[in-house]
């Protein structure tokens, strides 16, 4: 890896570089009840626009690259058959300006499944190949357990990645295109008190984190645990919303539906998020429901994602952000659950 | 304008089909037509499918136990088993029953209708591995459906397995899939057993659970641990029992396999709809050793 550093003063520069493609990065919107700002990723023309010392936005960038609904196919139709047209929507390159870690990994897990599996995901891919990323260091806010999933930091995934050392950003450069950028701004080879000072501070970052999660041996413990009364005690609570899904970074699981249009000439098949929580995501035609209960469908989200998806890429499927517990109206939170499960609450 | 960052095309401009790794193939189906539509019972009929261009359905192969997705634009997609003999190639045969919006729509179209066939998908019976050894299919309701493919492997290739038993449970006589065939499977040497739950007077066969079958079937071996091969395919509480009572008659895990059902909406490992815990029943399945239906939570 290749590092730099560069005053602060020269982002607004790499902004501008950047700003002849269209560009995505964090914004403020608004407060919540609370009066705390609430930040979410849009598409930014100005950089003052950009609230880069954002805590965390309330929706996952996932959207940009696996749309809430997305048309998959349309079709012709004519009295002797018909014809399908496949469009991936990919329409133009994105640059993310300003991704934290956290995010970064949870679009490396979902390359895991949607771009480096057996029949790989041509929506997804062809926007995630056409992403520049640029990522930018963050502060643990009291949801964050990013930590205790190793997701803290990354180390790959992005174009770009900034740390703020005070006056300066310590940049780590991980594709040609970002040291293309860097090399028409003033930039200088970080010195040995730079190198400490990155030690230092992230050193100093992993000890100001709040929530943890215990994962150690946990995909056994999820199986030990099958039967434990804690899931209906979670599964009580629990209003089967979708809300959780909607604002996680890797939930991607999806229903497809068809529509036909009235002159019978034109129809279209579309992919729309889905939640594992929703009541209908495992019934089959003819009635017979496999997860009728909250409870089995709220289990099976935490077996997905700390268990199942483990045994498959030796990783779990969470970054820890801690969105769901955030957005949650009802107040479950993943490291109560799996406390919860482990029988320590 | 320098740094305007090119537009990658993931596509290659010609998709290979028979390439699973190729991303063009995710929305690809192969244009087909129904060429027949043969009415088993009052819910369910056997529509024979051929994939239309011919190079396409020459070069189509699967294994028994694999299923296709087939798609009618507009109305839906699903999954279906593939119930014809693997020697046909792309010239299918499915038995569907009207239950839901896709195949009520199916219940009603007519000879000539073009549909989009994707696939195969999943895992399919070790028929080689079978060969030389008893075979017990046992199959309740429309259980018969995947049970059909490897039959027919098994009546084509007939004196390269040993004894083969169909049991075969419905709820009443009018529910029996494929009567037409019976005496076709007989011919072949072919111990063909059945039950219904619940009979109209003229019925002249078996009344009760298939349970009580395979019992007598039982009988008359005394232990399944060298020679035998078993598929079971029904609903839920069949194969807690009939899976219970063959592992106590000593047949091993890895012998005995079970085709599954859930609710898919890809086939290819990506909505999680089929998710089992977390295995991919359309990817990982349908077809699974009772090893690993045991090692699965909540999968019968």
């Amino acid at each position: 890896m290749i590092f730099k550093v560069f005053k602060k003063e020269e982002l607004a520069r790499l902004h501008e570089l950047l700003a002849v493609n269209i560009m995505v990065g964090p914004v403020a919107r608004g407060n919540d009840r609370n009066g705390k700002p609430l930040y979410d990723f849009e598409v930014v023309s100005d950089f003052a626009e950009l609230a880069l010392d954002y805590t965390q936005t309330v929706h996952s960038p996932k959207r940009f690259v696996l749309p809430y609904r997305e048309t998959l196919s349309t079709f012709t139709l004519n009295p002797n058959g018909w014809e399908k047209q496949v469009d991936l929507n990919v329409r133009h390159p994105l640059v993310f300006f300003g991704m934290h870690a956290c995010d970064i990994n949870a679009l490396n897990k979902l390359d895991l499944v949607l771009a480096k599996s057996t029949y790989p995901n041509p929506y997804y891919l062809g926007k995630r190949k056409n992403l520049f990323i640029l990522g930018l260091s963050c502060n643990p806010e009291p949801q964050c357990f990013c930590r205790s999933m190793g997701t803290d930091s990354a180390s790959h995934g992005f174009d770009l990645f900034l740390t703020d050392l005070g006056g300066k950003y310590f940049a780590e450069i991980l594709s040609a295109t970002a040291f293309d950028l860097l090399s028409q701004i003033s930039c200088q080879e970080p010195s040995s008190k730079d190198h400490t000072l990155y030690k230092h501070l992230t050193n100093e970052k992993s000890k100001r984190y709040t929530t943890s999660v215990d994962t150690s041996d946990l995909t056994k413990i999820l199986d030990l645990e099958f039967a434990s009364k804690a899931w209906d005690y979670w599964g009580e609570k629990c209003l089967s919303c979708g809300t959780c899904a909607n604002v996680c970074p890797t939930c991607y699981c999806y229903g497809v539906e068809e529509q036909i249009d009235l002159d019978l000439r034109h129809a279209g098949k579309t992919r729309s998020l889905h939640s594992c929580n929703l009541i209908d995501f495992a019934k089959v035609a003819g009635g017979h429901n496999f997860r009728p209960e909250s409870a089995t469908r709220l289990k099976y989200r935490y077996y997905h994602k700390h268990r199942g998806f483990v045994e498959a890429f030796e990783e779990p499927l969470c970054v820890g952000c801690g969105r769901c517990g955030a957005a949650c109206l009802a107040d479950i939170t993943p490291p109560e659950v799996i406390a919860s499960v482990r029988g320590k609450m | 304008m320098q740094n305007k960052l090119p537009l990658l095309d993931i596509l290659d401009s010609s998709p290979d089909p028979h390439r699973r790794e190729d991303p063009g193939l995710f929305e690809y189906t192969l244009p087909a037509e129904i060429t027949s539509i043969y009415p088993l019972t009052a819910m369910e009929k056997l529509y024979q499918i051929q994939i239309v261009d011919p190079d396409q359905r020459n070069r189509f192969s699967f294994r028994p136990g694999q299923f296709v997705m087939l798609e009618l634009p507009g109305i839906g997609e699903a999954p279906f088993s593939i119930s014809s003999s693997p020697v046909r190639r792309g010239d299918l045969e499915l038995c569907i029953r009207a239950v839901g919006n896709l195949t009520n729509f199916l219940a009603r179209v007519e000879r000539g209708t073009k549909v989009g066939i994707s696939g195969p998908f999943g895992t399919s019976f070790p028929l080689e591995k079978m060969q030389g050894h008893d075979i017990l299919l046992i199959g309740g309701g429309l259980g018969i459906v995947p049970l059909r493919s490897p039959l027919l492997a098994v009546l084509e290739n007939r004196s390269k397995y040993g004894r083969v038993d169909i049991m075969y449970g419905a709820k009443s006589p009018a529910e029996l899939l494929f009567t037409y065939q019976y005496e076709e499977w007989r011919r072949f040497d072919i111990n063909l057993g059945i039950t219904v739950d619940h009979a109209e007077t003229n019925w002249q066969g078996r009344t009760g659970l298939i349970t009580e079958l395979l019992q007598e079937r039982l009988q008359q071996t005394t232990s399944l641990r060298e020679n035998t091969y078993a598929i079971v395919c029904g609903p839920p509480v069949m194969f807690h029992f009939v899976c219970k009572m063959l592992t106590e008659a000593g047949l091993p895990m890895q012998k005995m396999f079970v085709s599954l059902e859930r609710r898919m909406h890809c086939g290819r490992g990506k909505c999680c709809r089929c998710n089992i815990g977390s295995t991919y029943t359309c990817l990982d399945g349908p077809v699974f050793d009772y090893w690993s239906v045991m090692n699965l939570k909540e999968a019968i």
